[in-house]
């Protein structure tokens, strides 16, 4: 067990956790717009930067981002300090330089009194704010279809050479994740289109209804998970029914061997 | 031929020295970057087409050597006379024959080609006695100019792979980290962290498996040492990875090369050839039971992947992109186990540490920097070049000294050091000795050695945007502060060079700076606002005259300057109005000229082309 101080008040946290986990237990609000339960932290968008020191640093503090930083023990934390307040609001500054016209950081800027940006629009700023979320749960998923490309001021999520990703099988957790709701899909009838690729999505066998999952996703789960193909092709009602119905059958089977 | 026993390698060491000194005189022809670019290739050529034709008695072509950088490429093409040391410059391959007929068949020197002391107007036949190399002091370089860049046995026989013997006949790990741990050996890519420190940090380790890597991806604008030592004394520093790989107990290792260095990467590879052939990498070197195998890894053009966590995640086939360094890279380095990482000129040291002992090394340089540092001196100084000095050394040293003054005589302003995230320091900082902590100090760093050397026409916010462009291009832009800030930052530097800066901004840009240096992820973006930082600390007043006065001192900013003709001066001559490309002079043969102050871009071909200075820039 670890023991530190979270701004004047004591906490736990076990070895290992992360500094903004055991922040949020306290129940301390702070912005983390790259952060995700289900990908590891990544440390880009910078928000979760807070002020560290020990008792025997003599006076020296440190600004980490508490989505990566290890808790340790006699660690002194304050989340929202005079310089951390500064660094918030200037990355809000920036962010609504790059991004004028994204609800999302609109709002977020919004709470640390930033309404509009100090510094130079960015004119064709678009709303993808390079949290790389999208990127990161794409990797989590298995296919890596997309990534960051570029760098600098110019890198931009994109598939392989721009072109429809050979690896996308069209499961939209890239969008899902999308904070800004910047990745765009579109469904009509049993075909659904993402980063220019096209699919389409299963009938089920059963009642004729469209199912959430691609025969591409489909077929890469079956393939990995080693589940049999025939699985997907039913809808998850469907598959509820006939789950109800042999648990039904069975039931009624046993009962009748016990009265036997 | 394999090496197993130390014996075996001293005979071949002796026989290696012995047949070279069936040479009477030898022929160093430089192919380091600088030389090579001036056409030393074909000067390499036409010696061996002379040879050949010649037929010189006791002259082998084998006494023909393509060494690496000798060092002071302001005069390249060089070619050395050996053993006298004749230093001929500027060669051209017509001058092959005559430094033939000359130089090896007889003992003329040929007074044209040498050097000129600027002092006195004299010639300086032997290059020991020119005051650019009797002031250095070369241990990393030591070997550069020296042995031909091709050959494992030239290296051989200057006691090469001695160390690695030594090392594995002899000592035991932890004795290799505590030698090199006590010779105080620092860094050589920047951060000056100790070796030793950094080596038993890894060794102790539980995980496993440990890795060595080489940082060979210079990307500082103007900087050249790495890569001359890669180029031209690449054993130097698989050696020195061997010895690391031993002393922490890893049995593979990278060389990390930029895409722009592909000499380094053919030489290096050539080198790892040879080196596996005499079986110094492989199975069982020196028929102990320590194996290692290196390869070289090539980089894409990223200057962030000089940064240890982008390097190594670039080595695994990743995005080379940063992370948070709250674990150490020596500890969850390269697939996330310990990894020492060391830069080029670092790994070239340790072979001549444990040869001489620590106590030789330390007594080098300063207390708390020991040794020497390579230095590429580069900008408006008279010997532009390859240097290598014991740590303390002044800057004026380097720069007066050494580097033979400012070109043209011209005033001094600044002195970058560090590259792009180092700082600009000022003639009141000249006295400076140059170790890690006093450049630190004085709020630039030592960097990985490019010094870019400034005069009184340099503008310090014109070099503060080009270096803050330099880094907007070169940010990974996976962090928000250096991505966004940086490229904010530059904008409002750019704005005071085109004459719309306010007197808040700079203010402003301070308080941006410290966000950016406070918050970035990884060390391009929290020494990126630097090259801000560093001039408007220094040189404030030339900021608030661009600002205030709408004036650039140094002429230098186009916004600010116009090109105008002096009547008085102007014959009509009409060399202007062909040199400009926008048409923007107009006149008659014979007339006064007059420049368009609409049409002109202010690119100053005119000025350069005006023989008689009737260009004014105000």
């Amino acid at each position: 067990m670890v023991h530190l101080t979270i701004n004047g008040r004591t906490a736990q946290a076990e070895e290992g956790e992360m500094l903004l986990d055991v922040i949020k237990r306290q129940g301390i609000d702070i912005p983390a717009i790259c952060q995700h339960d289900a990908v590891e932290p990544s440390g880009s968008c910078r928000l979760c930067t807070v002020e560290i020191t020990k008792a025997d640093w003599d006076g020296w503090k440190n600004y980490v981002t508490s989505c990566l930083y290890p808790v340790a023990d006699g660690l002194i934390v304050n989340t929202h300090s005079d310089a951390v307040n500064e660094i918030r609001k200037t990355l809000f500054d920036l962010y609504l330089a790059r991004h004028p016209n994204s609800l999302f950081v609109q709002k977020l800027a919004a709470e640390y009194g930033v309404t509009e940006t100090s510094f130079t629009e960015v004119p064709d700023g678009d709303d993808c704010i390079l949290c790389g979320l999208c990127t990161r749960i794409c990797d989590r998923m298995g296919f890596s279809a997309i990534s960051t490309v570029g760098r600098g001021h110019s890198k931009e999520i994109a598939p392989p050479l721009k072109e429809a990703p050979p690896d996308c099988v069209g499961c939209l957790a890239c969008a899902q994740s999308c904070p800004t709701g910047h990745i765009k899909f579109s469904e009509e009838g049993v075909s659904r289109s993402i980063w220019g690729k096209q699919f389409e999505r299963i009938t089920c066998s059963k009642c004729g209804k469209l199912t959430a999952i691609t025969k591409e996703f489909a077929d890469s789960l079956s393939k990995t998970q080693d589940i049999p193909r025939e699985y997907f092709d039913i809808c998850d009602e469907c598959r509820r029914r006939e789950t109800a119905l042999t648990m039904g059958r069975l039931a009624h089977w046993v009962r009748e061997e016990e009265t036997a | 031929m394999r090496i197993d026993k130390p014996a075996q390698l001293t005979k071949l060491r002796k026989e290696l020295v012995a047949s070279e000194k069936n040479h009477t005189k030898k022929i160093m022809v430089c192919c380091g970057p600088g030389c090579l670019a001036n056409g030393s290739a074909e000067i390499v050529e036409e010696f061996r087409k002379v040879i050949k034709k010649k037929r010189i008695k006791g002259f082998k072509v084998e006494a023909l050597k393509e060494t690496g950088c000798h060092g002071f490429c302001a005069l390249g093409p060089l070619v050395v006379i050996e053993p006298s040391g004749t230093f001929y410059t500027k060669v051209k391959p017509k001058d092959v024959e005559e430094i033939i007929d000359k130089s090896i068949r007889k003992d003329e020197t040929i007074e044209r080609l040498l050097y000129d002391d600027p002092s006195n107007g004299k010639k300086i036949e032997s290059y020991h006695d020119i005051p650019f190399y009797a002031r250095q002091k070369r241990i990393a370089l030591r070997n550069l100019g020296h042995i031909d860049q091709y050959k494992i046995d030239e290296y051989i026989a200057v006691d090469g792979y001695s160390a690695l013997s030594k090392v594995l006949t002899k000592m035991k790990p932890d004795q290799v980290i505590s030698e090199v741990s006590r010779s105080g050996l620092r860094g050589r890519g920047g951060a000056g962290f100790p070796a030793g420190r950094k080596w038993a940090t890894c060794a102790k380790a539980d995980d496993t498996p440990h890795y060595v890597i080489c940082n060979g991806d210079e990307g500082d604008p103007g900087a050249f040492m790495d890569r001359s030592i890669m180029e031209g004394d690449p054993h130097s520093v698989i050696e020195g990875m061997i010895i690391a790989a031993y002393a922490v107990g890893a049995h593979e290792g990278y060389i990390y090369v930029r895409e722009e260095y592909p000499l380094a990467v053919d030489n290096l590879k050539l080198a790892i050839q040879q080196a596996t052939e005499y079986g110094f990498l492989g199975e069982n070197i020196f028929g102990s039971d320590f194996s290692f195998t290196l390869n070289v890894s090539r980089g894409g053009g990223a200057f962030v992947c000089g940064e240890s966590s982008a390097l190594m995640k670039s080595v695994a086939g990743k995005v080379g992109e940063p992370r948070a360094k709250y674990v150490r890279s020596v500890l969850k380095g390269l697939y996330d186990k310990p990894t020492v990482l060391n830069n080029v000129e670092t790994y070239a040291n340790v072979p001549v540490i444990i040869d001489k002992g620590h106590k030789w090394f330390s007594s080098i340089g300063t207390s708390k920097s020991t040794g020497t540092k390579a230095f590429s001196l580069v900008g408006k100084v008279s010997n532009t070049g390859l240097i290598e000095v014991p740590m303390g050394t002044t800057l004026r040293e380097i720069i007066y000294d050494i580097g033979g003054g400012i070109l043209n005589d011209r005033p001094f302003k600044a002195v970058q050091t560090g590259g792009p995230s180092g700082g600009c320091l000022p003639e009141s900082k000249l006295d400076l000795p140059v170790d890690f902590d006093t450049l630190t100090e004085a709020y630039s760093m030592m960097g990985s050695g490019g010094m870019i050397i400034m005069d009184d026409e340099t503008c310090v916010v014109d070099v503060a945007k080009y270096f803050l462009a330099f880094l907007v291009d070169e940010s990974c832009g996976k962090c928000v502060p250096c991505r966004e800030g940086l490229f904010q930052l530059h904008k409002m530097v750019k704005n005071i060079t085109d004459g719309n800066g306010k007197e808040e901004d700079l203010e402003k840009m301070e308080r941006l700076s410290d966000v950016i240096i406070k918050s970035s992820l990884c060390g391009l973006g929290k020494s990126g606002p630097n090259p801000f930082i560093s001039t408007v600390r220094y040189f404030r007043d030339e900021y608030l005259t661009h600002i205030k006065d709408k004036k650039c001192p140094a002429k230098v900013c186009r916004e600010l300057i116009r090109f105008d003709i002096i009547d008085d001066k102007c014959d009509g001559c009409m060399a202007c109005l062909s040199a400009c490309a926008f048409d923007a002079i107009t006149g008659k043969k014979n007339e006064v000229h007059v420049i368009d102050q609409e049409k002109c871009t202010k690119c100053g071909a005119c000025k350069t082309v005006c023989t008689r200075d009737a260009i004014k820039v105000s």
